[in-house]
């Protein structure tokens, strides 16, 4: 499906301006809250009218302001799956999904039996026909909710934080099997969140939004190895990030780095203002360009991994597989980074 | 003795609180979606009959209502209606004076539940009344039976503004509240004692369902917990 919008809109404390063109299956709006994310997929279904833009799916104009089209929510061929689910808390799983059949509106009241038979089977959802949603587990109100949605047969599929009710442990399991239904009914999605590894996970298209206003958008490998602007590179977590003092095309001295002067592959030109280094691509290396002594480090210790936190304040990421002892005379006293893997901002 | 009192003040209560049902329910629906204040201008104007003192209700239903004024001198002359002095005149003033009950707590409902449920409905293409009375007031339906309840209660003891539009004709437009102060005041102790203990045993049974509706309220709270 093609999408394409150019939502304005004004809000209290933002102003909203979003615009996306792209033909991808799955698309991702990264951003932290309060950036406009959940805004902006309001306004692609019709439960927010935009000031001022344009909203086409596949040629259909869903809202235009300039010729007046708004096409109502029901009407637009769009599912929503809300933050928390929002299962109507006074109908059972099969009501709730019933209702949703009854809103596409096809067929007798026989067809309507059968096609909620149908999808409570489909989605293994049987079992459970007859209970409330807060009987439900998470994992559970998430399927009935895809199930709800998914009855309509919508063309463009909204998913609004789908994992964070969840816990942790239950999020792994559950992305894959929203993939795995959403491969299996070939629809496209738009995917909001602010977890970088869902997005990074689930999408191949990325649009990074930085209170209401696009930073960058692409396909997700090129935005998450490219940021080209100071916020893409801290929404895509990168980890350690200074203001440069640029020497010639290809060196430059990192201010909040004790001012180590550093070489990159790429070009540094006048409008680059920020260098960035992820954390896990340091090695240890005593020899050759780009070594930073470490100094007196300290260390923060996470269940799977270390961060070394050099003298100069750079963060290195290194997994965990040493035992705790052995860490400290790990450390070595130089390492050094590709000039390649230096990331140039704006 | 003569039940008459007890039968009028009952159906009079019963005919206002349905009344109100509709009412209270639809303008609370309507005040919680305006913009602010706008809402806060409708909000007083709503809650008015709750503060005001009801012979101040019944005054101005007089007013427009009564045999001489505009539209009660209009009734009268094209239908033959006189809207005072009835059983059911009672009805004007006691709608008023509990509309603000009904209206309250049928707000507070509305306004504690979730806008959310209402998107999806819209994003699944379901109806504006299918969501109104599929959705909405099923979940409302606690604050709402808890309105009327309290709209009943009140509606029983209406006194001032029903003694100024249905007056007390023994018989026809007697009620309990308007029986015990006629009793009274023609020195009818023990008949305006009766009507007290009636009363107060009304009063008791009407508090206890409220209670009872609000236990209810409470054991799904804790069943929802665990």
């Amino acid at each position: 499906m093609r999408i394409e919008f150019d939502i304005k809109k004004r809000y209290k404390d933002f102003y909203l301006d979003a615009s996306l063109k792209c033909d991808s299956k799955r698309i991702g709006i990264l951003g932290a809250s309060g950036c406009g994310k959940t805004q902006t997929l309001m306004s692609l279904a019709g439960l927010v009218r935009p000031d001022e833009g344009r909203i086409v799916t596949d040629g259909r104009v869903l809202f235009d302001k300039r010729s007046k089209t708004d096409i109502s929510p029901g009407k637009r061929n769009i599912g929503y799956l809300f933050q928390n689910y929002a299962l109507f808390p006074n109908m059972t799983v099969e009501e709730n999904i019933k209702a949703a059949v009854r809103g596409a509106g096809r067929g007798t009241k026989d067809d309507a039996k059968n096609k909620t038979g149908q999808i409570l089977e489909t989605f293994e959802l049987t079992g459970i026909r007859s209970h409330m949603p807060r009987e439900l587990s998470g994992g559970q109100q998430q399927r009935t909710a895809l199930a709800r949605m998914l009855a309509c047969d919508p063309q463009l599929l909204l998913l609004d934080e789908p994992f964070s009710a969840l816990d942790t442990f239950m999020r792994e399991a559950l992305r894959l099997e929203l993939i795995r239904i959403l491969d299996r009914y070939d629809k496209t999605a738009i995917l909001v969140s602010h977890d970088r590894d869902e997005i990074y996970q689930m999408c191949d298209y990325l649009l990074l939004l930085d209170r209401g206003r696009v930073i960058a958008h692409g396909p997700t490998d090129e935005v998450f190895s490219h940021p080209k602007t100071l916020s893409a590179a801290r929404l895509t977590g990168c980890k350690n990030i200074s203001r440069i003092e640029r020497i010639d095309d290809h060196r430059f001295r990192a201010l909040d780095w004790h001012s180590i002067e550093l070489v990159t592959g790429q070009r540094i030109d006048s409008k680059i203002k920020y260098a960035g280094i992820r954390a896990h691509d340091f090695c240890p290396k005593a020899n050759g360009i780009n070594v930073i002594p470490t100094g007196h480090t300290r260390i923060s210790r996470l269940p799977f991994e270390w961060y070394v936190i050099t003298e100069n304040g750079l963060w290195w990421k290194i997994p965990r597989t040493l035992n705790e002892e052995d860490i400290c005379s790990y450390v070595p006293q130089y390492i050094s980074i590709d000039p390649d893997k230096i990331l140039l901002m704006e | 003795m003569d039940m008459y009192p007890l039968y009028n003040s009952i159906r009079i209560a019963f005919i206002s609180t349905a009344v109100v049902l509709v009412l209270g329910v639809a303008a609370a629906y309507f005040v919680v979606r305006l913009p602010k204040y706008i809402k806060g201008i409708f909000d007083s104007l709503f809650t008015l009959p709750l503060v005001l003192p009801p012979t101040v209700v019944g005054y101005l239903l007089l007013l427009v209502l009564g045999p001489k004024r505009p539209v009660g001198a209009w009734f009268l002359n094209v239908f033959g209606i006189r809207f005072t002095m009835n059983w059911w005149s009672a009805v004007f003033a006691t709608v008023i004076i509990i509309f603000p009950l009904m209206y309250r707590t049928s707000r507070g409902a509305f306004e504690a539940f979730d806008g959310t449920y209402e998107q999806v409905g819209q994003t699944l293409g379901l109806s504006a009344p299918y969501i109104f009375f599929r959705i909405v007031l099923p979940c409302c339906k606690r604050g709402i039976i808890a309105g009327v309840v309290l709209s009943f209660a009140r509606a029983l003891g209406e006194y001032g503004a029903t003694m100024m539009i249905s007056g007390y004709i023994p018989g026809r437009t007697a009620t309990i509240s308007t029986t015990v102060y006629q009793m009274w005041r023609t020195g009818n102790d023990v008949l305006a004692l009766k009507w007290v203990l009636i009363n107060i045993a009304i009063s008791m049974v009407i508090l206890m369902a409220i209670n009872i509706v609000e236990g209810r309220q409470i054991n799904v709270r804790i069943k929802g917990r665990a």
